[in-house]
């Protein structure tokens, strides 16, 4: 993909780079801190990473698109993260999962049409014995019935 | 006169809302209480589980809810006063009395990245006696500890650092495999927010026995609490000589950094740990070489898991002789269990190893959340088998979980209810597979989500028989081809599920 970045993209990009170059293996670490600097890795990204680290475009890429934590475009102005796991799972997960999809209209891994909330899977947060568990923008959540997600997502908004 | 009142930061605790407690304590206290924040002591089925110093000791309430803050005050409870959520000193409690805990001793009972209280509960003598010793005789104790690496595999620890130790590579490391990604499980997670300082004195020690100079945590990104705790106890360790050059003015020198994942649940498996840590897709490596001798950046690497490297500071303190006589066995020392899912007292059990499934799931757990009876456990996490509720007598260890088809994995123990759909549990297997598998092989990457796909129709009675069949022969050539533990062991709970509950896969229609 050779979308143009945009200037605070490339800004953002290139200071990842700075601060991190210099370490063993650094290409997660630069995803880290442009996801965590812009919320995503542009696709444009992709070209200036791997100039600067002297690997191809393919390899880039194919690191991005291996780890699911890799956005490659801004989330909702909230993100939602249900566990889908099995401690989960038996302890009422899957409603809790069919009531998240029914409330916001959309499935894991997409955004809600007005942007508000991005919802997505997460396979475990170690909350298992206070499952089921959510994550809403960083904040974890155990043993979480419906009616505490409506809540969760209502008062938030 | 001031009152310490301990408040755990734990992710559990504050997933059940220790924060809004903290809050509630200090607005109702005021100036009268110092807040403290510890770990969790493991009683999740508690928290939140507050501690007030008193005379008599910590006296612990729980679980609170900030609601019941201004009645704790007025019952007393800065004193240690009667009310109806006293419980007492923890550590007599029923449910806490009953473990062994070692590696987990000091959890919930310090500030977590506070040297100063991780000596005075014992901390870092270990390290102190690793320092004074040769490194053959540091390996030779943690061998003869019995330990074996509590992440899953459960090699021999000893035998692995003197794989290490016996490489002449200038340049080794030690890598700890914080990728916790089973379900069911965080111990793991649960000591590196509540007593990092004893990972990170197990690191050095794993260094100074090896001699590596540099160590990786390598932590899943779904533990933002561990992360934040740990690059604290990190630089705590470093600000005191523990860490760093010239440790303790010793000519050793060793520091740690921490990595984040991002994930990837196959980045668990230890040669995906090592391409990830390098910054690559976390495909698996084909052993041989094993690690320990080619492993990070193809230099020889010592991988263990948290636990493992974090009950080696205890073995070096008390003796390998102490250690050993825990257990049974070719399973030796303590495990911790972490009781999770649909189960009414949920959390973490440290014991020797010997408890049943039942003493776990019955006398701690209390039987299922729900109230409905038990009909399953799975052990071990996603790749580990389903056992029935006939076979609960079993005992929580390595050699009788392996002989009757199961494995006891990392520890973690999932309870299910009897309104649990065991085909759809087995399917979810495979889905799991094919959701997170690496891609380079085969038949992880082809064969689960054909297994997937298998468990569907045979559940819609196209041709079930044929199909049971076909979904056989695919656990086997899953079991035999493929590179790692994902594809060879995802086969697991789908053979365990058919197993022990057939009825289930019946066509839906012929079900009632």
């Amino acid at each position: 993909m050779s979308t143009a970045p945009a200037p605070a993209e490339t800004a953002a990009v290139r200071a990842a780079i700075a601060r991190h170059s210099n370490e063993p293996g650094p290409l997660l670490e630069i995803l880290h801190a442009v996801q965590g600097e812009l919320g995503y890795v542009p696709p444009g990204a992709v070209a200036i990473i791997a100039t600067a680290l002297n690997l191809s475009r393919a390899e880039v890429h194919g690191a991005i698109s291996f780890y699911h934590h890799f956005r490659h475009e801004p989330a909702g102005r909230q993100v939602l993260r249900i566990c889908r796991a099995e401690a989960c799972q038996a302890a009422g997960g899957g409603v809790l999962q069919t009531r998240a999809r029914e409330t916001l209209g959309v499935d894991f891994g997409r955004t809600t049409a007005d942007g508000r909330v991005t919802l997505e899977a997460v396979y475990c947060l170690g909350l298992c014995a206070c499952a089921p568990a959510v994550m809403l923008d960083g904040e974890v959540h155990g043993r979480v019935t419906p009616a505490r997600l409506d809540e969760l997502l209502g008062g938030s908004s | 006169m001031t009152v310490t009142v301990w408040v755990p930061g734990d992710a559990a605790a504050l997933a059940l809302g220790a924060e809004a407690v903290a809050r509630a304590i200090r607005r109702e206290a005021g100036a009268s209480v110092v807040l403290r924040r510890n770990g969790t002591r493991g009683l999740v089925w508690l928290e939140p589980l507050v501690e007030v110093e008193t005379p008599a000791g910590r006296i612990a309430y729980g679980p609170v809810a900030p609601a019941d803050v201004p009645g704790l005050i007025a019952a007393g409870f800065l004193r240690g006063g009667e009310h109806a959520l006293h419980l007492g000193h923890i550590e007599q409690h029923p449910w806490f009395a009953r473990q062994q805990r070692l590696t987990s001793a000091r959890l919930g009972r310090i500030e977590p990245a506070d040297v100063a209280q991780y000596r005075a509960a014992g901390g870092f003598r270990g390290l102190e006696r690793a320092l004074a010793m040769g490194r053959a005789d540091i390996v030779a104790a943690v061998t003869e500890s019995g330990l074996r690496g509590r992440g899953g595999a459960a090699f021999p620890t000893g035998i692995k650092w003197k794989t290490v130790l016996e490489q002449p590579s200038a340049t080794k490391h030690i890598a700890c495999n914080a990728d916790e990604g089973d379900s069911g499980t965080f111990a793991d997670r649960m000591l590196m927010e509540g007593d990092p300082l004893a990972l990170i004195e197990g690191m050095t020690i794993a260094a100074l026995a090896v001699g590596a100079a540099q160590g990786w945590i390598y932590l899943r990104v779904e533990y933002p609490h561990a992360a934040r705790v740990l690059a604290q106890a990190l630089d705590a360790a470093r600000g005191a000589g523990w860490l760093g050059r010239n440790i303790r003015g010793s000519a050793h020198s060793f520091d740690i950094a921490v990595r984040l994942g991002a994930g990837a649940y196959i980045c668990g498996e230890e040669t995906s740990m090592l391409e990830s840590l390098e910054g690559r897709r976390g495909e698996v490596r084909v052993r041989p070489p094993l690690p320990a001798v080619k492993g990070l950046y193809g230099q020889p690497t010592v991988v263990n898991n948290v636990v493992t490297l974090a009950s080696v500071p205890g073995i070096l303190t008390d003796g390998p002789a102490a250690y050993r006589e825990f257990g049974r066995g070719e399973s030796r020392g303590t495990v911790l269990l972490q009781l999770a899912g649909n189960v009414r007292r949920g959390g973490l059990v440290e014991r020797g190893f010997g408890l049943s499934i039942r003493e776990l799931v019955e006398d701690f757990g209390g039987g299922s959340a729900s109230g409905r009876p038990v009909r399953a456990v799975q052990i071990g996490g996603p790749l580990g088998a389903y056992v029935p509720a006939s076979q609960f007598d079993l005992t929580l260890d390595y050699e009788t979980l392996a002989g009757a088809g199961a494995m006891l994995g990392h520890g973690g123990v999932v309870v299910f209810d009897d309104t649990v759909d065991m085909a759809a549990m087995a399917r979810y297997a495979m889905e799991f597979c094919a959701i997170e598998s690496c891609g380079k092989c085969t038949p992880c990457r082809i064969g689960s989500t054909r297994g997937a796909e298998l468990i569907d129709r045979i559940r819609e009675s196209r041709n079930a028989a044929a199909d049971l069949a076909l979904l056989d022969e695919l656990c086997d050539t899953m079991i035999s081809g493929s590179l790692c533990g994902l594809g060879g062991m995802a086969p697991f709970p789908v053979r365990s599920a058919l197993r022990h509950f057939p009825e289930d896969f019946r066509p839906r229609a012929g079900r009632h």
